[in-house]
């Protein structure tokens, strides 16, 4: 057993009871072991029932525990109490989302953006089943592959300081699940996808601060896919200038 | 109360659930598809499958050797039929979602890559790196997201299932960020909630599963079948049950005991080849055995002597070192990922500490090969369901392959049950979930004593020690009794929070009472079954009883205990023989 305690100071907001949000502070035993998931599950389930969270595989795959923690977007099943033990730790709903209660964000912008950005498959030619797979080298692959890792946890949103001002930016992980598809060399949808990714509130938005890829638990790296778009939209303007040019279908 | 409709209801949004929903929205763009998910669909457990999904595609393999090997590997409690179709149609659902974009690894002629699995005497394990859950998953949702006619409830809990005259109708489901139980109707309701591993307390599982749907249908009136049958994967991370996939041993990674010796040798499970020989690993054989034979081969291990004592329990190692770093990199990154960060070992250089840990229910909501259940317009697919595809020991890859196949058939099926019975008693099934609503408010603003931590912290110790890979006639009396005991405590059960607004505690509450009852007929199935088959293995009944015993187990809500009732298993080219690995 745990001979002495962790602390945790816990963001708390039930709309349907109080109208402002408070900190409240807990203390847990200190397990060597333990993630800061586990600190809150302990919490839940023999301090205070009332506390909600998110979570689910507890193995940082599913993308649902997601927190802020003494200020930096972490999944919570993926960081450790030892991390931060003995400081206090303060835990926060992910930034720039609006709170539904405790620590739960609203996600409906996101997963908007996601259909926004057509982030599936547009064939660029079709087959059918008894056509095969589409071949795909190991290189093709490798193209698009860490973009196809997002796990959706938002917490590029949450570090994103163009996000936490202007919620219309399609922001990081959108466009990296956007360029996924793009850089797939069974995809065409390119175009398609441009109306969103380029418009006012697309990938011209970003101000290449980075954060988005230096909080990513999976290394998805969307700062580089936000760049790489912006590169392959500029040469689609220098292309529709010159008369032979035409507008590309692949990047 | 609001009444919505739709043609078809999905009560999950996994794998089957996601598969259901774009065959029926692809395929009829005039029909209206609702899917209800207590998870956004995309942090469903589909997520964290890693090694594989199986499916005949290179020259080397055969439709009938695939067939063959989960007949053995089912210990011969697979409807033949059910595996015929399965084997059949997995090829075709893979393309499928290669065409919708999974990024599935390649050989370098750019066709997909297959490796072999536990129980396959061929490779055919299609596979993206050691996510292939969580690519196949997000492949699916994205490509639902297409669909302007399949709507999404998510983060609603189906809380009943609508019957009215005999026929299902919808569920009520309770919507996590108001706390109102509304009406979602249609002609036809599929269930593709998943497994419930989590009565178990040592699980590779979410926290959400835990048995909903099979819930949901045994209080209907619909039997669960072949309950007894749990899966323990051989490798799980001790203490937190993370998975360690069984490609690790495809990739030839070898299990080794406190002496650093192959064991599985012992337990009839051929005989090693050495690492570097470029047989090795021989498919079929020693680590690349069936799921069942492994863990119960680490449990008689145990009672040699040969595993090493741990702070959370007995272990052995799994050991990928002569893989070399570039292989483990390329094919295993995941497990790098979660060895690194929750046990602080490097597979490269270190061995991993692995135990046999719950991981999937062969048994289920029972289903014929389209998914209909005996209740007309409830059709089921996915670990929720037991089409009998998987008998007394799944074969690891199949599942994956299972909730595709089985969720576009159940959809299918789902959409000409609708067209026939098109009718509903939208006021009489809006009445039931008003009353839904008025129970739960009921029951919930008691104040009672039990803590819902205390009773699944119980519930889980049962099932852990009586429900274990061995058991036997008194410890599952045990664990029976404890679990009717459980039963009756869930009335005192204490509830703390009372707000409406995302309120995790009462769906916890609902779960736990999920729980309980699919606890109940593993336990009662189990102790019904006075055989070892695959994955049930008794102690006081160490052979298997094809006699008595070569049927499937239907557990029956009564209001006291289940009634266990059987049925005959559908045998058609492949009479039982004895299983034989090595």
């Amino acid at each position: 057993m745990a001979d002495e305690n962790a602390i945790l100071e816990v963001f708390r907001y039930q709309p349907d009871q109080k109208s402002e949000p408070t900190f409240q502070r807990y203390e847990v035993p200190f397990h060597e072991e333990w993630v800061v998931l586990d600190a809150l599950n302990y919490i839940k389930d023999h301090l205070d029932g009332t506390l909600s969270y998110r979570w689910s595989c507890r193995m940082g795959i599913c993308g649902s525990c997601g927190m802020m923690v003494n200020g930096d977007p972490k999944l919570t099943c993926s960081v450790f109490l030892r991390d931060y033990h003995p400081q206090v730790m303060r835990v926060e709903p992910l930034r720039g989302f609006p709170v539904i209660r405790d620590l739960v964000i609203d996600l409906d912008d996101f997963m908007n953006k996601m259909t926004e950005v057509k982030a599936w498959m547009i064939p660029k030619e079709e087959r059918s089943i008894e056509q095969g797979e589409y071949l795909q080298s190991p290189a093709q692959l490798a193209r698009y592959r860490q973009y196809s890792t997002c796990i959706n946890c938002t917490l590029c949103y949450a570090a994103c300081p163009v996000y936490g001002r202007h919620t219309e930016f399609v922001g990081p992980a959108a466009i990296a699940l956007a360029q996924r598809y793009n850089m797939d060399s069974r995809d065409g949808g390119y175009e398609e996808r441009a109306e969103t990714l380029f418009d006012e509130h697309g990938v011209w938005m970003c101000t290449f601060v980075g954060d988005c890829s230096r909080v990513c638990p999976k290394n998805v790296d969307p700062a580089a896919a936000i760049q790489q778009a912006k590169v392959s939209a500029t040469k689609d303007f220098y292309r529709s200038l010159v008369p032979w040019g035409k507008r590309r279908t692949e990047t | 109360m609001e009444v919505r409709r739709h043609d078809i209801v999905i009560v999950g949004g996994g794998g089957a659930g996601l598969r259901a929903a774009i065959a029926a929205g692809e395929q009829f763009p005039d029909l209206s598809i609702g899917v209800v998910s207590k998870l956004y669909p995309m942090r469903s457990h589909t997520v964290a499958a890693e090694g594989g999904a199986a499916g005949v595609i290179k020259p080397n393999d055969s439709i009938e050797q695939h067939i063959s090997d989960v007949i053995s590997g089912s210990d011969w409690l697979a409807d033949q039929d059910v595996v015929e179709i399965f084997v059949n149609q997995a090829p075709r659902e893979l393309v499928q979602l290669e065409h919708w974009g999974c990024p599935w690894s390649r050989m370098p002629d750019g066709s997909v890559a297959v490796r072999p699995f536990g129980g396959m005497k061929t490779e055919r394990t299609w596979y993206a790196a050691d996510k292939t859950g969580f690519h196949m998953l997000h492949t699916l949702f994205q490509t639902a997201m297409k669909y302007g006619n399949v709507v999404r409830y998510d983060e609603n809990f189906a809380v009943q299932l609508l019957v009215h005259e005999g026929r299902c109708q919808g569920v009520a489901a309770l919507d996590f960020r108001t706390g109102e139980v509304f009406p979602v109707v249609a002609p036809a309701v599929i269930l593709c909630t998943g497994g419930g591993g989590r009565i178990f307390a040592f699980t590779t599982n979410a926290v959400a599963k835990t048995g909903d749907g099979m819930a949901l249908a045994y209080r209907a009136g619909v039997p669960l079948k072949d309950m007894e049958f749990v899966q323990f994967h051989p490798t799980g991370l001790p203490d937190t049950g993370i998975l360690i996939t069984e490609a690790a041993r495809g990739e030839g990674g070898i299990l080794v005991n406190k002496d650093g010796y192959r064991y599985l040798q012992d337990y009839d499970l051929g005989k090693p080849v050495d690492v570097n020989d470029p047989e090795h690993p021989r498919k079929s054989t020693m680590e690349l055995g069936p799921r069942d034979r492994l863990s119960q081969a680490f449990v008689k291990e145990q009672a040699k002597g040969g595993t090493i004592q741990g702070k959370f329990g007995d272990y052995v190692h799994l050991d990928l070192r002569h893989l070399g770093a570039k292989r483990i990199h390329e094919r295993l990154p995941f497990i790098v990922e979660l060895c690194h960060e929750y046990v602080g070992l490097d597979p490269v250089r270190d061995l991993i500490p692995v135990r046999p840990v719950v991981h999937y229910m062969m048994g289920g909501v029972h289903t014929d090969l389209d998914g209909a259940t005996p209740l007309p317009g409830l059709y089921a697919a996915g670990e929720c369901a037991c089409a009998s595809l998987n008998g007394a020991n799944r074969l690891g890859s199949n599942s994956l392959t299972e909730l595709l196949v089985f969720g576009a058939r159940a959809a299918r099926a789902a959409v000409e049950f609708g067209r026939q019975n098109s009718a509903l008693a939208t006021e009489a099934l809006a009445a039931q979930a008003a009353d839904q609503q008025r129970q739960i408010q009921e029951r919930f603003s008691r104040r009672g004593s039990e803590p819902i931590a205390r009773l699944r912290q119980e519930l889980n110790e049962a099932m852990e020690v009586g429900a274990a890979i061995e058991r036997d006639g008194e410890g599952l009396q045990q664990a029976c009794n404890k679990v009717a005991e459980l039963k009756a405590r869930l009335q005192d059960l204490r509830l703390t929070d009372h707000s409406t607004t995302f309120n995790t505690e009462l769906p916890a509450a609902l779960e736990l009472e999920n729980m309980i009852d699919v606890a109940e007929c593993v336990v009662q199935s189990a102790l019904a079954r006075t055989e070892s088959r695959g994955a049930h293995q008794r102690r006081d009944f160490p052979k298997r009883d094809d006699q008595q015993f070569l049927k499937h187990s239907l557990a029956y809500r009564t209001d006291a205990e289940p009634r266990i009732e059987y049925c005959d298993v559908t045998i058609t080219k492949w009479p039982p023989k004895e299983r034989h690995y090595g």
